[in-house]
């Protein structure tokens, strides 16, 4: 049986010294750095009035007094905390009809037709919906968010559990698991994968949508603050909201995908 | 030995055809209780076909295939375990888990009992060490002895298998061969086994039956009446390979 073992233990070398492939992921850094370098040059130099686009430094120290004198925390946490109740009510109903659509094929005839149709309308298309049904409170923009993350799951759910190997789903039919231990054994953990890339996708849609929302009609939020600074004419509080958003967007991004790469194992 | 008893496996004129192609045409067989069977055939002659029909995956056909008296299209099949020519493991579960869905439905995984023999399982194999292995980290034999274990796991009263050693190396073949005749001995189970190796028909089996392409016809059956254990270099078993080989029109 020595002829066929392919897995040998894994044999480590000397202890490498910290090669130039550590440093890689860092390079991703360059771009963003040579273009602040950039943009603090065109707005010091007068290219680009400082009305219109403020020196970095300058959008640096907005933030940091708004952290300083507690204002940023306070939208930060009601941003952060819509998106996690949005992300979660969309993943949940997302995996919920994923689930249905993908086991019964009347179900998708009957549902995925429509909710196909859904998903191409726009973030802003529902605002003024959502507003009028559950007025300018949290829920019109918690279910907002939950829109927009429900279709990333639901369409990869539903895809993944339809195209579960038809080979294992055989094997689950000759050893007689049954319905509910085909479903568990089978059929969900060969479409985790796909679940969770729609999970990362409607983590992601959840960030467009509220900004959506908050833009429109907020009291207190990162959009607020962006569509504040419009008002107030102040630049570098629109830039650091964006700034904001992308920072918070990516973090959450970021941590999705470390659970997938966790979950399926590469 | 199989006509005078009752058949635990009958097929009686089976005819099958995927569309415009027909892939058995007439098939009779009756397997006693116990009886090791191989069928050896040319490609394309309806071999795995044979064993899906017995093993309940297609339901349309013509004709009668019990096992048990009863059909596999009504629960008959549920007495039937098949280990299939691919390995079709769960790539996300470790071996023993793979192992552990041959077992069947009333006995729940985790008991110690069925652990155990989960394990017992794994040895007989070969695989002793790689029970907490994934299937990406297996090669194609272990990969297949896997699924070989997962068919012994579930205890059946029939016992398909689907040219389950083509992808092991000459001695590893050898050694599970020993091993299927084994349990085959030790729990009586009733084995159908398709194979393209005629050697391996004549030694592991009671009765070979040669099928004949396309469409699938049984060509001849070859009584092989030699006493067990047998030696490979057995005269008589050559001699009887010969005459399968010649069935098969080589």
């Amino acid at each position: 049986m020595a002829a066929d073992t392919r897995t040998e233990p894994r044999t480590i070398g000397p202890v490498a010294l910290p090669s130039a492939e550590r440093f890689r992921p860092l390079l991703g850094l360059l771009v963003p750095a040579a273009l602040v370098v950039v943009w603090h040059l065109v707005v010091a130099t007068g290219t680009v009035a400082a009305y219109q686009l403020p020196t970095p430094l300058r959008v640096a120290e907005t933030l940091s007094g708004m952290a300083a004198s507690g204002e940023l925390w306070g939208h930060v946490a009601v941003t952060l905390r819509r998106v996690a109740l949005g992300a979660g009510l969309g993943i949940v109903a997302g995996t919920a009809f994923g689930t249905v659509t993908g086991l019964s094929r009347t179900a998708s005839d009957l549902l995925d037709p429509l909710l196909q149709s859904l998903k191409n309308i726009p973030s802003l298309a529902w605002v003024p919906l959502f507003l009028l049904w559950f007025g300018i409170g949290e829920t019109a923009k918690v279910l907002l968010i939950a829109v927009g993350a429900f279709f990333p799951v639901y369409l990869n759910l539903s895809t993944g559990i339809a195209a579960v190997d038809e080979d294992l789903l055989e094997v689950a039919e000759v050893y007689d698991l049954g319905r509910v231990e085909s479903l568990r054994r089978v059929v969900f953990p060969a479409a985790l994968p796909d679940l969770l890339v729609g999970i990362r996708g409607g983590i992601g849609l959840a960030w467009m949508f509220v900004v959506a929302a908050e833009l429109i009609a907020a009291s207190q939020g990162i959009g607020f603050l962006l569509s504040d600074g419009r008002t107030l004419a102040r630049p570098d509080i629109i830039v650091g909201s964006i700034l904001l958003f992308a920072f918070l967007g990516n973090c959450s991004d970021v941590a999705a995908k470390g659970v997938r790469d966790r979950v399926v194992g590469r | 030995m199989s006509s005078d008893a009752d058949p635990v496996l009958a097929v009686d004129d089976l005819r099958k055809r995927y569309g415009e192609t027909v892939a058995l045409d007439g098939v009779d067989l009756a397997v006693a209780d116990g009886e090791f069977v191989a069928v050896v055939g040319p490609s394309g002659c309806g071999k795995s076909t044979l064993l899906r029909v017995l093993s309940g995956l297609e339901a349309q056909f013509d004709g009668r295939v019990a096992v048990g008296g009863t059909d596999v299209r009504a629960g008959g099949s549920d007495d039937v375990g098949m280990v299939f020519q691919e390995p079709r493991l769960l790539g996300w579960a470790d071996v023993r888990e793979n192992v552990a869905v041959g077992l069947p439905a009333d006995v729940d995984p985790e008991r110690p009992a069925a652990r155990d023999r989960v394990d017992d399982l794994i040895e007989t194999v070969g695989l002793d060490g790689f029970a907490d292995s994934r299937p990406d980290e297996l090669s194609g034999g272990m990969a297949q002895r896997v699924s070989l274990a997962r068919g012994l796991a579930y205890d059946p009263a029939v016992l398909l298998l689907d040219e389950p050693f083509s992808a092991l190396d000459r001695l590893t073949k050898a050694d599970q061969q020993d091993h299927l005749l084994d349990v085959w001995e030790r729990r009586g189970t009733t084995v159908v086994l398709v194979t393209h190796d005629v050697e391996e028909a004549v030694y592991l089996a009671d009765r070979v039956v040669v099928l004949d392409g396309q469409p699938g016809t049984v060509a001849s059956v070859v009584d092989v009446d030699v006493e067990r254990p047998r030696e490979r270099a057995d005269p008589d078993l050559v001699a009887l390979r010969r005459e399968v080989t010649d069935a098969l029109g080589r």
